[in-house]
C-alpha cells in the first residue's frame, strides 16, 4: 500500500528525514517510536502533503501513485488520513457540516453521489457514541473551545467518518488521560481491518497496550534504526532510546 | 469625451447648476424647506467638497470620481421605464413592500404615495412634501447635520426626491419595506436622493435599503437618509450595496434615538468602485440599544470606507459595533469608529470591533477604532485585527479532502458568517448568505440579473458543496 524508499525531507532547507525506508501493507498496524525531534511528525506531514515539507530525495508511492504528484486533497480522496497532533480550530465552521462537506467532496472524487442526509446522521451518531463525544460538540465550530482530549477524540471521529485506507495517527495519545486513551484506542481498533493500514506515531508504549502493532520501528536522526515486532516496544519502555543511539 | 475637472471647477459647476435650476429644484418645497436648502447651499459654498486634508477623509480620495462630467437630472428621466421589468429583487418566503428609486427619483409607474389603513405612509419624498408638509418639516434636517459636512450640505441643497416613510405611534409594520435605489444610465450620472424615515412612539419597522447599479455607466450617488426613532420604537435596518466598479456611492445615514428606542443596522458591501458609509447614531435618550454591524467584501481596485460615529448623550444606553472585511487584490478598506461618551452619559456600555482579512500583499486596510469618553462610570471596549487566512487551517481542511479553493472559500465564508448571522429575518439571512457566497466565488450578480463581473470571470472556481448551514 505504502512504500517509502530512501526518503529525504527538508523543512526550510534543513534536512530532517535522511534516507528512510518503510513498507506498509493492507491489514498491518505499524508503530513509529523515537525520541523528540527525530522526524516522526515530519514523516506524517510529508505523507499527508504539507507543502512546507520538501521532498529532496527518494520516493513515496501509495497504491501505485507517486505521492508527491498528488495535492493534499487528492491524497485524502485516495484514502490517506492524518490524525493531527495539534488539531486546528476553525471558528465559524460547524463540525457536522465540515464532515458532511468533506465526505461529499471525497465521494465526488470517486464519482459517487452525495451521502444521503439520513445515512450521514446515523453514521455520525454511531461514531460519536463510539468515541464518547458529547452530542453538543458536533454542532460547535470545528475544535473551537474543545479540550485537548476532545480534540483527539474528534480526530478519531473524523477518521471513522471518512473511512480511509491508510490512517496516520500523529501522537494521538499525547495529552490523554487513561480513560480517553482507551476510548481513542477503541476507535482505532474498530477501524482496524484487513483492507486498512494504520501507522501510529507515539512516544509511549502505553498506547500500544491497547492498539497492538504488527511492527514497531524506531526513528532516530531521520532514519529507522531498528524494526521489530510488538516486543520491541516493551524493550524500549524498559531501556529507553539510549541503547539504540550508538547503533 | 471625458473632461477632467478640478475640485474647485466641480464645486463651481454644482453651484452654477443649482442657480440655473433653482426654480425646478424648489418646486415642491414648503417655505421652510427652501430656507433650509438656501442655508445648506451657503454651507456647501463654505465647506466645499471633502478632500484628504480632512481627518475623516484622510484615507478616501474623491479626486478621481469628482473629476468627471456628470449629468445631473433635475426631473425624472426614463419616465416610461417600468422598474418591475428592470429588477426583480424577490426573496422567496419574504413578504416585502417594495419601493424603488430610479436614478434618484421615485420610480415612475408605481404609486407615488400610499397611506395604509393603520396610518403608515410610504412613498415619494417629493410628493410627501406636498401632501404631508408638516410631517416632513418636523423632521427634515432637524439636527442640521449638513452644517458639518460638505457632501451633506450639497445633498440638502439639491435633493428633490427619495423615499419617505412615516410609521405612526404604536404601529408595527408587518411587512418588511424594501427600498431599492437603482442606477440605470449609460451616461455619467450624479444622483442625490434623500430619504426620510420617521418612527412614532412604540412603533416597529424593518427596512432593507439596497443600492444597485443595473448598467455599466459611471455614477456618483450622494445620498442622505435620516431616521428618527421616537420613544420605545425599533428599527431593524439593512443596507445591501452592489454597484459597478466605475461607480461611487456615498451613503450617509443619521439615526436619532429617543428614550428606550432600539436600532439594529447592518451594512453589507458586496461590490462597488468606491463606497463610503457614514453612519451617525445620536443616542439622545436613556435605555437605548444600538447595534451597528457591517461586512465588506472588496477586490480589484475597489475602495470601501465605513465611518461610524456613535454619540452617547444620555445615560444607561448600549452600543455595539462589529465590522468585518475581506480585502482582495489591491483593494482598499477603511474603518473609522468613533464612540463619543458625553459627560452625562453615565453607565454607557459601548463595544467596538473591526476585523479584517487581507488576501494579498497589496490589499490595504486603515482601521481606527476610537473611544472618546468624558463620563467616569462606563464600560467601553474597542479593538481591531488584521490578518490572513490561517495556513494551518487551510491545510487541515485540505487534508480532509476539500480542494484548496473550497478550503479558502470555507474559511472566508466562516469569517463573514459572524456578521451574516446577526441578520434576524431568516429569509433575508439566507438570501444575503447566498449573495455573499456568490460574491466570494466571483459569481455575483445583482439579484440574479447579472451585470457585474460578466466581463471578467477570472475568479470562477468550482464550488458546489453544500455549505448551507456551515
Amino acid at each position: 500500500m505504502l512504500s517509502i524508499k530512501d526518503l529525504k525531507v527538508s523543512i526550510e532547507n534543513k534536512e530532517i528525514i535522511k534516507g528512510l525506508n518503510l513498507e506498509v501493507n493492507a491489514g498491518e498496524v505499524h508503530a513509529i517510536m523515537g525520541p523528540n525531534g527525530t522526524g516522526k511528525s515530519t514523516l506524517a506531514w510529508a505523507i499527508a502533503g504539507n507543502e512546507m515539507y520538501e521532498i529532496t530525495g527518494g520516493s513515496i508511492t501509495y497504491n501505485g501513485h507517486n505521492l508527491p504528484d498528488l495535492s493534499p486533497e487528492e491524497r485524502a480522496c485516495e484514502g490517506i488520513f492524518l490524525g493531527f497532533q495539534y488539531p486546528v480550530e476553525i471558528p465559524g465552521v460547524s463540525m457536522t457540516n465540515f464532515m458532511r462537506t468533506a465526505m461529499n467532496e471525497q465521494r465526488k472524487y470517486k464519482g459517487l453521489d452525495p451521502v444521503p442526509a439520513g445515512e450521514f446522521l446515523t453514521k455520525l451518531e454511531e461514531n460519536k457514541q463510539l468515541v464518547e463525544i458529547d452530542a453538543k460538540l458536533v454542532n460547535r465550530s470545528v475544535n473551537e473551545g474543545f479540550s485537548g482530549g476532545e480534540k483527539k477524540k474528534n480526530e478519531i471521529l473524523q477518521m471513522l467518518m471518512l473511512d480511509p485506507r491508510l490512517a496516520i495517527l500523529d501522537e494521538t495519545d499525547s495529552g490523554l488521560d487513561i480513560d480517553a486513551l482507551r476510548v481513542v484506542a477503541n476507535g482505532v481498533n474498530k477501524f482496524r481491518s484487513e483492507t486498512n493500514a494504520i501507522v501510529v506515531i507515539t512516544h509511549y508504549q502505553r498506547l500500544l497496550d491497547y492498539i497492538v502493532p504488527d511492527f514497531v520501528h524506531v526513528l532516530y536522526k531521520g532514519k529507522i534504526v531498528k524494526s521489530g515486532g510488538k516486543e520491541l516496544a516493551l524493550v524500549l519502555e524498559e531501556k529507553g532510546y539510549e541503547w539504540l543511539k550508538d547503533k | 469625451m471625458e473632461a477632467f475637472l478640478s475640485k474647485e471647477e466641480f464645486k463651481h459647476k454644482l453651484i452654477q447648476s443649482f442657480e440655473n435650476n433653482r426654480k425646478v429644484i424648489c418646486k415642491n418645497d414648503t417655505p421652510l424647506i427652501t430656507k433650509i436648502r438656501n442655508k445648506a447651499l451657503e454651507t456647501f459654498k463654505e465647506l466645499g467638497l471633502p478632500d484628504q486634508s480632512l481627518e475623516r477623509w484622510r484615507h478616501t480620495d474623491l479626486k478621481k470620481p469628482l473629476s468627471y462630467e456628470y449629468i445631473h437630472p433635475f426631473k425624472p428621466i426614463d419616465e416610461d421605464v417600468d422598474v418591475d421589468t428592470l429588477l426583480q429583487c424577490e426573496v422567496p418566503d419574504f413578504e416585502t413592500h417594495l419601493v424603488s428609486l430610479l436614478n434618484g427619483w421615485f420610480a415612475p409607474k408605481q404609486k407615488q404615495l400610499i397611506v395604509f389603513p393603520d396610518g403608515t405612509i410610504i412613498g415619494s419624498l417629493a410628493i410627501a412634501m406636498i401632501e404631508h408638509p408638516k410631517l416632513v418639516e418636523d423632521s427634515f434636517s432637524k439636527y442640521d447635520n449638513y452644517r458639518r459636512n460638505g457632501l451633506d450640505a450639497l445633498n440638502t441643497a439639491f435633493a428633490q426626491d427619495g423615499v419617505f416613510i412615516y410609521v405612526p405611534d404604536n404601529v408595527e409594520v408587518k411587512n418588511t419595506i424594501q427600498m431599492v435605489n437603482m442606477i440605470n444610465q449609460d451616461e455619467n450620472i450624479f444622483v442625490q436622493n434623500r430619504n426620510l424615515i420617521i418612527l412614532g412612539k412604540n412603533s416597529r419597522l424593518t427596512l432593507v435599503h439596497c443600492d444597485d447599479s443595473l448598467s455599466y455607466g459611471r455614477s456618483f450617488t450622494n445620498s442622505v437618509t435620516e431616521v428618527m426613532l421616537a420613544e420605545n420604537s425599533f428599527i431593524d435596518h439593512y443596507k445591501l450595496q452592489n454597484i459597478n466598479d466605475q461607480s461611487s456611492l456615498i451613503n450617509s445615514t443619521y439615526f436619532h434615538m429617543d428614550d428606550h428606542s432600539e436600532l439594529s443596522t447592518n451594512a453589507i458591501v458586496l461590490n462597488g468602485g468606491l463606497i463610503r458609509n457614514d453612519t451617525h447614531v445620536k443616542i439622545n435618550g436613556q435605555g437605548c440599544k444600538a447595534n451597528v454591524f457591517g461586512l465588506y467584501l472588496v477586490d480589484k481596485n475597489q475602495h470601501v470606507d465605513n465611518q461610524v460615529y456613535v454619540d452617547h448623550l444620555k445615560p444607561n444606553s448600549t452600543s455595539d459595533e462589529l465590522f468585518k472585511g475581506i480585502i482582495d487584490d489591491q483593494a482598499k478598506a477603511v474603518f473609522n469608529g468613533h464612540v463619543l461618551v458625553h459627560r452625562d452619559a453615565q453607565r454607557t456600555n459601548a463595544n467596538q470591533r473591526n476585523k479584517n482579512i487581507l488576501l494579498t500583499d497589496k490589499a490595504i486596510i486603515n482601521t481606527k477604532p476610537f473611544l472618546e469618553i468624558y463620563a467616569d462610570d462606563v464600560k467601553c471596549s474597542h479593538g481591531a485585527t488584521v490578518g490572513q487566512l490561517n495556513e494551518d487551517a487551510l491545510f487541515y481542511i485540505r487534508s480532509r479532502g476539500l480542494s484548496e479553493d473550497n478550503a479558502r472559500m470555507l474559511l472566508m465564508y466562516a469569517f463573514a458568517a459572524e456578521v451574516i448571522n446577526k441578520i434576524s429575518i431568516d429569509a433575508l439571512r439566507f438570501r444575503i448568505d447566498d449573495l455573499v457566497k456568490k460574491r466570494l466565488r466571483g459569481e455575483l450578480s445583482i439579484c440574479d440579473q447579472c451585470v457585474l463581473n460578466c466581463r471578467t470571470k477570472e475568479n470562477i472556481v468550482s464550488f458546489d458543496i453544500d455549505m448551507s448551514k456551515i
